[in-house]
């Protein structure tokens, strides 16, 4: 009943290789591109521009609308091109939290997409979707009170992990699945919780604080690697 | 230099406005770019010392200061809400963007494309999230009511014109000003409408270079359509490298004696 050693030899608390580079759509108003390990996302955002049909329109303030998709090749038995049930679920969550720190009021009747494409899967997608998301919204020069910062955690046999690998998520001992797959987000100066979801077996509530914690640390490294990869646009422009 | 045929054509029958028109723009091209900086390029010339911030980062701490464009304040501090240069002048701070869609501000000189035509004016495309409307009120001199409008301006004719008001349902544009006409031949270059006051330059010194070295007719509109047109092929792409070679290097410093330079190289490389 114990998941003592990682598959891949990490440690309970540490991420896989993260990479994260912005501007990788040139015809986009803004793009980024964000890996966990073997988990690559690309997000594009355009926006703010008109919005049609007319009765999607909101008068208060510009529409942000999220598009999450796996595209066929990214998994190893081919994916259905096309959205799905799960890809408007995760859509959805990942509008839900963005939307708290995306300031759009100044746009009405407008809409902002993001087009989050997953190029290559091995567990945490729309967490590696969110990050990119909320690099190329930056990137957009949309307004925002807030970057977002999201990792997946999970509660392994008994353990907390950070950044969950597929092998993980499948993992079962004596034929019974015994994970909870945790993915969160948080907004990186408030530290309030943007995105919180919950698959598999029950966890106890003082475990699931302990998960909390660890992906609380863990949003905080993955915001320092999102605010350098926005910085290095700069540094890129001035040789 | 503006041709007093093309005047005539546009006005055709209104020979007045065609005079008018053409006196005017002798003048206007070059006061036209420095009066359409916004004030930004001074700034932007010490771009070495600005820090880029993200969203959300704090940008000054202290009850004195107040937050400026593209910033909030949130208790004690200041901080950023778009991705751009921080920027701290006495007790404003504010940010720079880098990037984003343009977004129109009254009085800007834009170039846009005619996209629809109706009964009452002409809608344009000016690459922003809302559409533009030039009413046949704003067009110089008298215009019928019988009049076919696609004879003015027909579709995918491009123009200069003025933001009169910016409102929640649109943009309205005008032509009745100094230096505002329709534009012929010559070639388009789209750049990001952040980069406009770098291709300017303080007191449109950078555009001013381009034109005087390529010897073509430049004009740079706040919505990054920049417009421009020699007499030869060669001088207006040489032009537009420029205009590209600014854009990708906007952040770098001593830009304009590096472009000075490459504008150097190439006028010399042809004779």
């Amino acid at each position: 009943m114990t998941y003592t050693k990682r598959f891949d030899g990490r440690k309970f608390d540490e991420l896989r290789k993260v990479e994260a580079k912005v501007g990788v759509v040139p015809n986009a108003d803004g793009s980024a591109y964000f890996s966990f390990g073997n988990t690559k996302a690309i997000a594009a955002v355009y926006g703010p521009r008109p919005l049609h049909p007319v009765f999607l329109q909101n008068p208060q303030k510009g529409v942000l609308r999220c598009s999450y998709d796996m595209l066929s090749f990214s998994v190893t038995e081919r994916k259905k091109p096309g959205p799905n049930r799960r890809s408007k679920e995760i859509s959805m969550v990942t509008a839900k939290s963005l939307e708290p720190v995306v300031q759009l009021q100044n746009f009405p009747n407008t809409v902002t997409d993001v087009f989050i494409s997953i190029i290559q899967a091995d567990a945490s997608t729309r967490c590696a979707g969110i990050n990119a998301a909320a690099l190329a919204l930056a990137h957009a020069g949309i307004p925002m009170t807030d970057m977002v910062s999201s990792v997946s955690t999970g509660f392994v046999g008994n353990t907390v992990c950070l950044d969950l690998t597929k092998e993980e998520e499948d993992y079962e001992e004596d034929g019974e699945k015994l994970v909870s797959d945790i993915p969160m987000a948080f907004l990186a100066r408030t530290g309030q919780m943007s995105l919180f979801q919950l698959d598999g077996n029950g966890i106890k509530p003082e475990d699931l604080k302990k998960v909390i914690e660890a992906g609380r640390k863990g949003c905080q490294k993955v915001y320092e690697i999102q605010k350098a990869a926005l910085k290095a646009l700069a540094e890129e422009k001035e040789e | 230099m503006i041709r007093k045929e093309e005047i005539k054509e546009e006005f055709a029958g209104r020979e007045k406005e065609a005079e008018e028109t053409f006196s005017e723009e002798i003048m206007e091209n070059r006061e036209q770019n420095q009066n359409n900086n916004i004030g930004m390029d001074e700034e932007i010339e010490d771009k070495k010392e600005r820090k880029i911030v993200v969203p959300g980062e704090v940008i000054a701490t202290g009850i004195n200061f107040l937050p400026g464009e593209n910033a909030k304040r949130d208790g004690k501090d200041i901080i950023a809400t778009r991705f751009g240069l921080e920027d701290i002048s006495g007790r404003i701070a504010k940010v720079i963007p880098l990037s984003g869609v343009y977004l129109p501000r009254q009085g800007n000189i834009v170039i846009g494309k005619i996209s629809e035509i109706t009964f009452n004016g002409w809608l344009i495309e000016i690459n922003s999230p809302y559409p533009a409307f030039l009413p046949i009120s704003e067009c110089r001199g008298f215009i019928s009511k019988r009049e076919d409008l696609s004879a003015i301006y027909n579709f995918d004719d491009l123009i200069v014109a003025k933001v009169n008001s910016v409102k929640a349902k649109g943009v309205d544009l005008t032509m009745r000003d100094r230096g505002l006409y329709k534009l012929n031949e010559g070639i388009v270059v789209q750049v990001n409408s952040n980069k406009v006051p770098r291709i300017i330059g303080r007191k449109g010194s950078m555009v001013n270079m381009i034109k005087d070295y390529t010897k073509c007719d430049v004009i740079v509109g706040q919505n990054g359509v920049v417009w421009i047109r020699g007499d030869n092929l060669k001088n207006e792409l040489l032009a537009r490298e420029v205009v590209k070679l600014i854009t990708e290097k906007s952040l770098a410093g001593g830009l304009t004696e590096y472009i000075q330079n490459f504008l150097e190289k190439k006028t010399k490389e042809k004779k």
